[in-house]
């Protein structure tokens, strides 16, 4: 392989070596944690064991009965009586008993094991799955949805599918290759003395072929992500790729990583190639060897049946398939475990990761109003973030008022309201509901309290219907008209064929975003909650009905306390009180008009946007 | 090594088409490999009839002519040692050609994934925007990330698996036909009892495995949907629904993954024990024809046939277990050749777009060198000349419908027109069409009825890509690729030096925020500029506009964002670029608005007023509402 590149030559420095010791350290762990969703299935495994052990002790007895099958037929040398037709019939008699019999043993086992790696997959997903479940926004953060996804999608089917073949192979190669071995040392020891060398050999050049070819694999996988980043890349800008005619230079670009991927995987593969003909290097050699020795022993013994004869040669040359097919079987295994190694390790993450937010021991389950009251609050994502994203808040929000809050990207808007549903918890200081701590809540029942209107909010698969009762299951018809007609979605629900009962397709995407939106503030409204917040939820509505759907809720919800977010100053003008936050901090509040009084900012957001800049008809 | 997204779903196809499918793999790779294929079955055949020598060579020779000729004293130990050196010759070969072939199956495999991964891409390239818009970007990708990987895992394991084992069984049948006739029949009878059972096996893991790709997917489907909602799910206190919905799709993802994989586990012991079971019988019967006296029979004959059953019989297990991969590859390469059978964006335009310089009598002539200027270059068919018009700006719009599903028009009658340097701004609610009228312009969606011209030229005689060539775009979707800030600048226009590069950015305003990134306009952007604010994004595609330089420009405004810094920024970018161009824009910002030329508010695919903004004030239409609506209300 002339083209062996660069960087796979480089020797290891030691830094380096301590990483691959943590990383070892590192997969064992892993792969101790996903093996404990298998001891629920033990009982199956063991099953399973018993059964493929009890196969591979008929599979490895039927060679040693078919030498006296064998000796029958080719009888000793100067016995020329008649084949013992009696004896013939015996021995056939218990080789297909015994055929028999580990059929038996092998269909058991091979139900066993899927039953039992069936339900460790099960067990995997159920448990991650549950653990999502219990993950504070801050966790989901820490790993992404599209990163849990593949973790829990791909990873687990990856191990799930590598356990089932381990789990065979795990007792089945090495108990074939020891009683097997054994057998064959009964049959003559002196030509077993063949297996003992060659079995390290084998060995050793399957072992050194899987760990030459993984760093390839990692290179390959990692051109693929890139090549699949690649593809999705274009495809979102593909109008920016067809409106400049750069089609040419895309499939150029494509070109490229799919070529490198095309060398990569040769390079691999000339390297893999290498396992078939070692195995047939081992097979032959010692078919060859025993043949030579065999033969002489057999000549030496006059072919009788007491001594060395040709069936004891026959017997042996299946032992030398059982042997070294085993030693086969167990360096797949250990490639599996390699491949599934990353996956493991993924999926060992997620399990390990504790959720960082839980209710109290004694939980306050009773929210008496919606007045908020921010107390010296200090907010950061981690602990090892450098900076505050929020400094310092004081706040003090009597129930039933609106409270707008406008400031640029990245000064920790949404990052202020997700504190008051404790999304996230306080740093320092601490956020009040109703002169309550949110800490000391239930936090279902603080969250039932406090609607969030998320700004990347999704609906889900099925019916107008069926989403809005994720607001409340109980609500009847009325009180989902009600809702719609505030968030002014009942116009657009009645003009769907099938009204409420309209599909929703994932993610919502068979309606528009303005659309989508108000059936979110439906949805939220639903809840009947003490706390609304709407976190620019109204961006893709036109201006005329942002005003009646915040018209409404002046009118038809005055108790609940409003916190609304805004890109557009039209949406928090008439605020009962308008937060600018910069930077995180506070840098003015009031109403409408103490700002255009008081504050610079203010006045200057007013003017790009009222005076001579938005007109947004959409 | 499969790597399997979610979702993947199987598609059941029939006979014909799957055998139809299959054909055309094979086309695709004999067309480009047939020479390798050729030598890689040659190669294959000459290591499995190595093998089978092997089994022939223990029965007939070892057993039959050199231990029972030395032990008769025949033969010596010296003619032993001799077959022992042609088997090593043979082996040898063997274990040379069964390398190669390996190489060769690889090189095959990898090569036509390659073909047509590189077909798909470049295909894919060529198609119409509405086959994008009318996918999911997860249905195209997972052609990419599932498909087209276990067609190679096809490729590169199974067909050499079938070939391989097609041909021991024929070498097999061959020296069994020539060492005895009966004891073939034995063999082929239970050839035909293995046949039957695995058969039997594969239907019923067949049926199952169906059954689990599909729980599989409905699974993955679904963690897709809730993981990807996971905070709305937590904001309703929804996670015991979601629990539930989970496990009832998980509990019967388990059932369906145990029956699959329980009868795909039983497969080997059933036909490995039945190849034991034949093995027996051979010994059985050859024994009793021996003791008969059958003529001809030998215990080498029988020897050798033991092992020839084997290699006869056993390659039916292993084709078996092929079955559901072939079943998936081909469900697999259905969906790719979809893609690729995907009619191609047609363009049968004959007008191109051509450096100019000015002739003497001030017309355009074709120049070969870059001259800043460009003309259009209409060849007439009839009299074989051509003509040259300059490349000016102006476009027409006459009586235009269209819609995006036949029989559904969503423009209706659009007519307007914009002369050089002029601004026509689009209004309307969401939906009225003012993007539509947009993807006409440029050719993304061709018109139903009507004309629309580029300096008189109808736009269908245009070559599409010099068509969009002389018209820019900057999207409200800021589409930047993983490249340096340089060459995203440069998108447009590939030629353009590093001066220009500078140039548009100083023009769009980008120029101050470029020098304080790290590298400054060498810093690579990745995820589509994942690092820079909306703002800053929305300046890079302007300066790449400003870079493509086109004399016309549709912009779709971006809805201004709360950070008044970078949108002032913006809006003189903006401005800077709209000057000297026929510009339409999508307009948001009143400035914008305000200083076009024309006002076009759209209702339904109608336009229903047209004026400047004074004009249209006061005619008090709907411009005047949409104007007042927001704000004059609350007032």
């Amino acid at each position: 392989m002339p083209e062996q590149s660069q960087e796979t030559q480089i020797p290891e420095t030691v830094e380096k070596r301590s990483e691959a010791q943590e990383k070892r350290y590192k997969s064992l762990h892993a792969f101790r944690i996903v093996t404990k969703y298998l001891k629920g299935s033990m009982g199956s495994v063991v099953l399973a064991w018993l059964f493929v052990a009890g196969e591979v002790v008929c599979e490895v007895l039927i060679p040693y009965f078919s030498e006296f099958l064998i000796n029958i037929i080719d009888p000793e040398v100067g016995v020329t009586e008649a084949i013992d037709i009696g004896k013939l019939w015996m021995y056939a008699g218990i080789m297909i008993g015994l055929a028999l019999t580990s059929t038996v043993f092998g269909i058991l086992a091979g139900f066993f094991a899927a039953g039992a790696s069936a339900q460790f997959g099960k067990r995997l997903r159920q448990a991650m799955y549950y653990k999502i479940q219990d993950f504070s926004f801050l966790n989901i953060d820490r790993f992404s949805s599209a990163s849990l996804v593949t973790r829990l999608t791909t990873d687990v089917t990856n191990i799930q599918f590598s356990l089932q073949m381990i789990l065979r192979l795990v007792v089945r190669s090495p108990m074939m290759m020891v009683f097997a071995l054994i057998m064959a040392a009964t049959k003559s020891w002196q030509l077993s003395l063949i297996f003992l060398a060659l079995i390290p050999f084998l060995a050793a050049a399957l072992l050194i072929i899987a760990i030459k070819v993984h760093p390839t694999f990692v290179r390959v996988f990692n051109a693929y992500d890139q090549l699949n980043a690649s593809v999705q890349e274009d495809l979102n800008a593909i109008r920016v790729v067809k409106s400049f005619g750069r089609e040419d230079f895309e499939k150029e670009k494509f070109g490229k990583v799919s070529y490198f991927i095309y060398k990569s995987f040769i390079h691999a593969e000339r390297i893999l190639a290498f396992n078939n003909p070692v195995m047939q290097l081992s097979v032959y050699t010692a078919m060859l060897l025993i043949s030579w020795f065999g033969a002489q022993m057999v000549v030496a013994s006059g072919n009788s049946p007491a001594g060395f004869n040709t069936g004891s040669l026959t017997s042996l040359f299946t032992y030398v398939m059982q042997i070294l097919n085993s030693l086969m079987f167990m360096s797949l295994g250990f490639v599996m475990i390699i491949i599934s190694r990353n996956s493991a390790e993924r999926v060992a993450e997620v399990l390990a990761e504790t959720p960082d937010l839980v209710s109290p021991e004694n939980p306050v389950t009773d929210v008496p109003d919606g007045s908020v009251t921010f107390d010296h609050v200090h907010f950061r994502y981690s602990k090892e973030a450098s900076k505050d994203v929020l400094n310092d808040i004081n706040l003090n929000i009597p129930s039933g008022s609106t409270v707008g809050i406008i400031g640029v990207t990245g000064s920790s808007k949404s990052s202020l309201i997700s504190l008051i549903a404790r999304l996230y918890d306080v740093t320092e200081g601490s956020v009040k509901i109703g002169g309550i701590d949110v800490r000391d809540y239930d936090l279902v029942k603080l969250r039932d309290a406090v609607a969030v209107v998320l700004q990347k909010n999704v609906l889900f698969t099925g019916t107008i219907r069926s989403n809005l009762l994720w607001g409340n299951p109980n609500a009847t018809q009325e009180e989902l008209e009600k809702a719609a007609k505030l968030a002014c979605a009942d116009e657009f629900i009645e003009r769907q064929p099938l009204k409420y009962d309209a599909p929703i397709d994932q993610g919502g995407t068979n309606i528009s975003g303005g659309q989508r939106q108000r059936l979110c503030i439906a949805r939220a409204l639903l809840k009947h909650p003490k706390i609304l917040i709407l976190d620019d939820s109204t961006s893709a509505v036109d201006t005329h009905t942002d005003s009646l759907i915040r018209k409404a809720m002046q009118t038809e919800i005055p108790d609940t306390t409003k916190f609304i977010i805004a890109q557009r100053i039209l949406s928090i003008r008439d605020c009962d009180k308008i937060l600018i936050l910069e930077d995180g901090r506070i840098i003015a509040e009031g109403t409408n008009d103490e700002l255009m009084a008081t504050s610079e900012a203010y006045r200057e957001l007013y003017e790009t946007q009222l005076g001579g800049g938005d007109f947004d008809a959409a | 090594m499969p790597r399997r997204g979610p979702g993947n779903f199987h598609k059941r196809l029939t006979m014909k088409e799957t055998f139809q499918i299959f054909g055309r793999l094979i086309g695709i790779m004999w067309k480009r490999y047939h020479w390798m294929i050729l030598l890689a079955s040659i190669a294959i055949l000459t290591s499995a009839g190595a093998g089978v020598v092997g089994n022939v060579f223990i029965g007939r020779i070892l057993v039959d002519e050199q231990i029972s000729g030395i032990l008769a004293g025949t033969k010596t130990f010296d003619d032993l040692a001799r077959a022992i050196y042609v088997m090593i010759g043979i082996y040898g070969f063997g274990i040379i050609c069964a390398y190669s072939y390996q190489v060769l199956v690889s090189v095959i495999g990898q090569g036509t994934q390659k073909i047509i991964r590189d077909q798909v891409f470049e295909h894919m390239q060529s198609l119409p925007l509405s086959y994008f818009d009318t996918r999911t970007h997860g249905d195209i990708m997972s052609i990419y990330t599932n498909d087209i990987d276990t067609l190679r895992e096809m490729i590169s394991r199974v067909f050499p698996t079938v070939v391989q084992s097609v041909v021991t069984m024929i070498v097999a049948f061959v020296a069994m036909l020539i060492s005895s006739w009966v004891l073939t029949l034995v063999v082929l009878g239970f050839f035909f009892i293995i046949l039957l059972s695995v058969g039997l096996v594969t239907k019923q893991s067949a049926k199952y495995f169906i059954g689990q790709q599909r729980a599989l997917g409905a699974t993955n489907g679904y963690i897709e949907e809730m993981i990807a909602g996971q905070k709305v799910i937590k904001v309703f206190n929804h996670e015991e629904e979601s629990k539930k919905g989970f496990d009832e799709l998980n509990e019967q993802l388990c059932v369906y993954t145990t029956k699959a994989s329980s009868f795909s586990n039983i497969l080997g012991p059933v036909t490995n024990n039945l190849s034991n079971i034949q093995y027996v019988i051979l010994a059985l019967i050859g024994g009793l024809g021996i003791a008969a006296g059958v003529p001809g029979l030998t215990a080498g004959i029988i020897i050798s046939f033991l092992q020839l059953g084997r290699s006869f019989t056993m390659p039916v297990a292993q084709l078996a277990n092929q079955v559901n991969m072939i079943t998936m590859a081909m469900a697999g390469a259905s969906r790719i050749f979809e893609l690729v059978d995907e009619p191609s964006e047609t363009d049968d335009g004959y007008v191109t777009l051509v450096n100019a310089e000015e002739g003497e009598d001030g017309t355009p002539r074709e120049a070969d060198h870059f001259t800043g200027r460009w003309a259009w270059k209409h060849p007439h068919a009839a009299d074989s000349t051509i003509t040259y018009t300059w490349l000016a700006g102006n476009i027409t719009m006459d009586n235009v419908d269209f819609g995006y599903v036949k029989g559904k028009t969503v423009l209706h009658g659009v007519t307007l027109y914009a002369k050089p340097g002029q601004k026509v701004a689009f209004v309307g609610a969401t939906g009225a069409g003012k993007t539509t009228i947009t993807n006409l312009l440029n050719r993304f969606y061709d018109i139903e009825d009507g004309k629309i011209r580029f300096d008189n030229i109808n736009i269908n005689k245009i070559k599409k890509q010099d068509l969009r060539r002389a018209m820019g775009m900057v999207l409200q979707e800021t589409n930047l690729f993983t490249a340096s800030v340089k060459d995203n600048i440069r998108y447009g226009n590939p030629d353009a030096s590093d001066e220009d590069v500078i140039r548009a950015a100083q023009l769009a305003n980008a120029d101050g925020f470029i020098r304080m990134l790290p590298q400054g306009y060498d810093t690579i952007l990745s995820g589509a500029g994942a690092g820079l604010s909306q703002g800053q994004r929305q300046l890079l595609s302007i300066a790449r506009a400003a870079c493509a330089n086109p004399p016309v420009l549709v912009l779709d405004e971006a809805t201004s964002s709360i950070d008044s810094r970078t949108e002032k920024l913006v809006q003189q970018g903006m401005d800077a670029i709209m000057r000297g161009r026929t510009v339409f824009v999508i307009a948001h910002r009143l400035s914008t608005i305000q200083n076009s030329d024309v006002i076009m508010v759209l209702e339904r695919g109608v336009i229903i007023e047209r004026g400047t903004h004074q004009q249209l004030l006061e005619q008090k239409g709907k411009y005047y509402e949409l104007y007042t609506g927001g704000m004059m209300k609350e007032n």
